[in-house]
């Protein structure tokens, strides 16, 4: 679904060029859920950025559906760090915002908002503005609000990266549940190694700049994916795998 | 949510009107003192006089004062609604046209070298005695702080959310109307309400140097008469106007931007916890 071929991404700056991205090659297939973990200042969300469109690689291409990306990407649906909520629109209007920026109509999509902040257990807070709620809870919206319009492709930068461990695990089962059998394909940039093992089909590991993909690793488990699985012991390998390549990278030490 | 934080609404209640109490009293003891500074100095009603002096002209001259005081709201208003009229969409042109800004911006930044009051004798040439120059020098004093305000609540925006709303396929003017400027909303506010005491300064600097009616016109004659009672007593509806009107802003703001207030109280709260 996704190709990603040579992909450079160049800043200047004033000590001179910054190499954000190195020959990023990367193909995503049609309800894969990837995700790309690396260090800080690696390049994975301007990578995502680049994929959705909003920033243009300075060499190599992306396509999409074989469609090669040169402006913004609308069929898709996005999650940052930040909720990035209107506060001055109640829940339900913040997710009906996706539909309203649209140009579609409202009325249609309705039902379906509330049907999806009902499955994210936020039933009976479409009236609460995002002031009264609690930073997992403005996250769910932002994900419902990215859902709503029923996108083929999601992109997740760092989604949960300001959530605490609990709240942030919640939300893991909950976009499972969110994404299951939707066959939806999912980018999904992170930080957290055991997150990234835990949701994907597929882990991409990037070095630090200049980002490039140092590792690709399949995950499959026989066993369902709840939060317990992350002690069984083909979990624990991946984690290893992955820390010992970042170890490699100088990265981590000891 | 935060019930247990905010405290029994009875006891708000009493808190918020203890608040009230000190600064009512401190008032009070000043105007006590003020009399009792006139009566044990007998200084002279030319320079000082008694509160109840004021009182006195007050209503003798209530007449007059009412009068006189509606040209003067009149000219306020007008000029701050001119001044937002002229003032947001410049404003908006600046945040979305680098060209505009690029000719633009900086002589504006730059004008306000310029003493706005000094202007007034310039506008009373060109436009004569009366209520036009008034309502000029209000507008011209009042809309500096729109436009700064209302660029800056333009570009307070995260820029993801105009990523958001690009990857939503949004058109600029959908950005604009259902982002940009509902997010400028607070920072406007709080320009507007700068440019609304500027407003009432430049109305009576503006009937102070020539106009034949209006609360600075009689501020003018009153003092030209050595009657320092009317002149205290024209400031007492001054202020009492300026309250009013600045008030009228505040009062708006809290019925049109309900969320404005509380987000950022829970965002204060929030970086406090």
């Amino acid at each position: 679904m996704i190709e990603i071929s040579n992909v450079n991404k160049s800043f200047p700056t004033k000590d001179g060029t910054v190499v954000a991205l190195d020959n990023v090659e990367l193909d995503i297939g049609k309800g894969d859920f990837v995700s790309i973990v690396g260090p800080s200042g690696c390049g994975k969300s301007t990578l995502m950025m680049c994929v959705a469109g909003l920033a243009q690689p300075s060499a190599g291409r992306i396509t999409i559906e074989n469609q090669q990306v040169t402006g913004p990407v609308t069929d898709v649906g996005i999650v940052f760090q930040d909720a990035l909520l209107l506060d001055w629109r109640n829940v339900l209007d913040n997710v009906l915002f996706q539909i309203e920026m649209r140009g579609l109509p409202k009325a249609d999509y309705r039902d379906r908002a509330l049907a999806l902040l009902k499955r994210v257990g936020l039933a009976s807070f479409e009236n609460k503005y995002p002031w009264e709620l609690s930073g997992g809870m403005r996250q769910r919206v932002a994900l419902c609000r990215a859902l709503v319009h029923d996108p083929p492709l999601l992109l997740m930068d760092e989604p949960f990266g300001a959530l605490d461990t609990l709240t942030r695990d919640q939300m893991n089962i909950d976009l499972l549940n969110l994404c299951e059998g939707g066959n939806k394909t999912v980018l999904f940039i992170t930080h957290s190694i055991s997150e990234a093992i835990f949701l994907s089909d597929r882990v991409i590991v990037m070095s630090q700049r200049p980002g490039r993909v140092v590792e690709d690793i399949r995950i499959s488990f026989d066993e369902e994916r709840k939060l317990d699985i992350r002690s069984i012991p083909r979990f624990v390998e991946y984690e290893k795998r992955i820390y010992h390549t970042f170890r490699k990278l100088g990265v981590l030490s000891g | 949510m935060n019930g247990a934080a905010r405290g029994a609404p009875e006891k708000r209640i009493v808190t918020r009107m203890a608040d009230r109490l000190y600064p009512t009293a401190t008032f009070i003891g000043a105007i006590v003192l003020w009399q009792l500074v006139v009566i044990v100095t007998g200084i002279h009603a030319i320079v000082l006089p008694a509160p109840t002096a004021v009182i006195e002209s007050m209503t003798s001259a209530f007449g007059t004062l009412a009068h006189n005081a509606l040209p003067t709201v009149l000219a306020i208003v007008v000029g701050f609604v001119g001044a937002v009229a002229v003032g947001v969409p410049l404003a908006i042109l600046i945040a979305a046209s680098p060209t505009f800004e690029k000719s633009f911006y900086p002589l504006l930044l730059g004008s306000q070298g310029v003493p706005k009051v000094a202007m007034a004798p310039i506008l009373i040439v060109w436009f004569g005695f009366g209520f036009l120059p008034k309502i000029l020098i209000a507008m011209l004093i009042a809309f500096f702080p729109i436009v700064i305000d209302t660029v800056a609540g333009l570009r307070s925006i995260d820029p993801n959310y105009i990523h958001l709303a690009r990857s939503m396929g949004a058109s600029r003017s959908k950005i604009y109307w259902r982002l940009l400027l509902p997010n400028a909303l607070p920072h406007m506010f709080a320009g507007f309400k700068v440019a609304m005491a500027l407003a009432i300064v430049g109305a009576i600097v503006g009937e102070m140097v020539g106009a034949n009616n209006g609360l600075g016109y009689v501020l003018v004659v009153a003092n030209g008469n050595l009657d320092m009672a009317l002149v205290f007593a024209t400031l007492v509806w001054l202020v009492v106007i300026s309250l009013l009107l600045t008030g009228a802003i505040e009062v708006t703001e809290r019925i049109l931007l309900p969320w404005s207030r509380k987000s950022r109280n829970e965002g204060l709260a929030r970086t406090i916890r």
